[in-house]
């Protein structure tokens, strides 16, 4: 069976959620391997949301957020690129790709942008395989 | 073995470890003595010649109170630790190892076979053309001697075998120790099974006695020897890395009193399930810098963050070990 990308995408309410739905209304079709979570701002991505994505058998995490300078909430964009930064360099120590994890900025008129990263990020996860987490994680003596 | 009935049966046992906790439990100095006046030791290797087989013709649940600190990190302990839940009534993961996996636990970042290659193989000092390895059993003519199997993964003691309480701390701090060893004796109400025991409820941050100011604004960050501690400033706000934020109150501030910035040593505080995660989102929101090349440049200044967030915690955190 040929292996189907499991990817999470957190999305900004304000802006990205918003362009992933100007995708949906457009009629853009985009790779149907995101499972997108809504949270009010991209500054409300906690690192542990991340890696318990991970934990939990995601072979791909993608953070959308405002452009910077666009938050609603004035800096939330830049605490999420900060956190991002921080989880990259502690993903790459523990074994997991960086290349799994991925922040862009979605605006809220970016139908076409958000289902070409949806679209480019899912054959970037699907060339790297699944995550081998899981299958880490089992064993134990 | 000669004990009074009406006196508690207290245990203390060492797993993966270095000592430190036994040593704590020593640390009650003169108290001891009001310590085995209200219970009797049964098993403590550190201090008595008592034995496993001692404990295993033991009736099930006769031990009062186990103290058992280290991690799980091979059959022996694995053993112990079910040995000792099965004969405990109330069994405490004590020290930050039994409770988080601690410094043995930061041997999930490589693996069984990267870690006997370095010590037999590779080592600067070993000479072994004959690849001699440890077998965990050897058939001489006088029968089989067997050592422990040596695990792949460091394991808390909550990951083995059922726990009762948590007191936390590299090591506990001992006065701690004496408040629930009191408790306990006085027969007062015992706090719901699990909860961590003898630390606080809030982060270190809360009632550190360092100078803070709302909006902390960082640039860079140190390494201890890299600056000149004024003795008074939150150690954050001076760019030193301190675990504060993310760590559980209670252990009376040792290292920060000692001008050493926090290490994480009593686990993450309530609500906060993994430690690092939480000092990520802490350290992402003091970084004054928008830039995503400077933001990096900053954080190269973190040599080593999965050790340092976890590092007494790997064991238990989300992502529990290195991904193979």
């Amino acid at each position: 069976m040929e292996f189907e990308p499991r990817i999470i995408a957190f999305l900004c309410n304000w802006c990205s959620y918003t362009g992933a739905d100007l995708a949906g209304t457009s009629r853009i079709t985009y790779k149907a391997n995101v499972r997108a979570i809504r949270l009010m701002c991209s500054g409300r991505i906690e690192p542990s949301f991340v890696l318990r994505a991970f934990a939990k058998g995601a072979d791909g995490v993608l953070l959308c957020g405002c452009h910077p300078g666009d938050c609603h909430y004035q800096e939330g964009n830049y605490r999420c690129l900060r956190r991002y930064k921080l989880l990259q360099k502690y993903i790459r120590q523990v074994g997991i790709e960086p290349e799994r994890l991925k922040l862009e900025w979605i605006s809220a008129s970016e139908g076409k942008q958000f289902a070409d990263l949806v679209n480019s990020f899912t054959e970037t996860i699907r060339d790297l395989g699944p995550c081998k987490i899981q299958k880490t994680m089992q064993v134990l003596t | 073995m000669e004990e009074s009935k009406s006196k508690l049966k207290l245990a203390v046992y060492w797993a993966a470890a270095c000592g430190g906790c036994c040593v704590s439990v020593l640390d009650v100095h003169e108290k001891l003595f009001d310590v085995v006046a209200a219970a009797d030791l049964v098993f403590w290797p550190i201090a008595l010649d008592t034995k496993y087989s001692g404990i295993e013709a033991m009736p099930n649940k006769y031990i009062d109170l186990t103290l058992f600190n280290g991690a799980v990190r091979n059959s022996e302990n694995e053993h112990m630790a079910k040995l000792l839940r099965n004969k405990s009534k109330i069994l405490v993961a004590y020290g930050s190892c039994a409770h988080m996996g601690g410094i043995p636990g930061l041997a999930n970042f490589t693996s069984k076979e990267e870690i006997l290659s370095r010590v037999y193989n590779e080592s600067e000092s070993v000479i072994n053309p004959e690849n001699v390895r440890p077998v965990p059993e050897y058939e001489v003519k006088e029968g089989i001697l067997d050592i422990p199997q040596f695990y792949n993964d460091v394991r808390a003691l909550s990951q083995v075998v059922d726990v009762d309480y948590i007191i936390p701390g590299c090591p506990p701090q001992t006065e701690r120790l004496l408040e629930v060893f009191t408790a306990i004796v006085s027969g007062a109400e015992l706090p719901q099974k699990g909860s961590v025991v003898g630390a606080g409820i809030k982060a270190q941050c809360d009632d550190c006695v360092r100078k803070k100011s709302e909006n902390k604004k960082i640039k860079k960050f140190y390494r201890p020897w890299e600056i000149i501690d004024d003795g008074v400033t939150c150690f954050l706000e001076q760019g030193v890395l301190c675990m504060g934020p993310a760590t559980r109150a209670g252990c009376g501030h040792r290292c920060i009193k000692g001008n050493a910035p926090c290490r994480g040593c009593y686990g993450p505080p309530p609500g906060a399930a993994d430690p690092g995660a939480k000092m990520m989102s802490a350290i992402a929101s003091v970084i004054d810098e928008k830039e995503p090349e400077e933001i990096s440049r900053i954080i190269e200044d973190i040599a080593d963050p999965a050790g340092l967030f976890y590092r007494f915690s790997l064991p238990v955190s989300l992502i529990r070990r290195k991904v193979m």
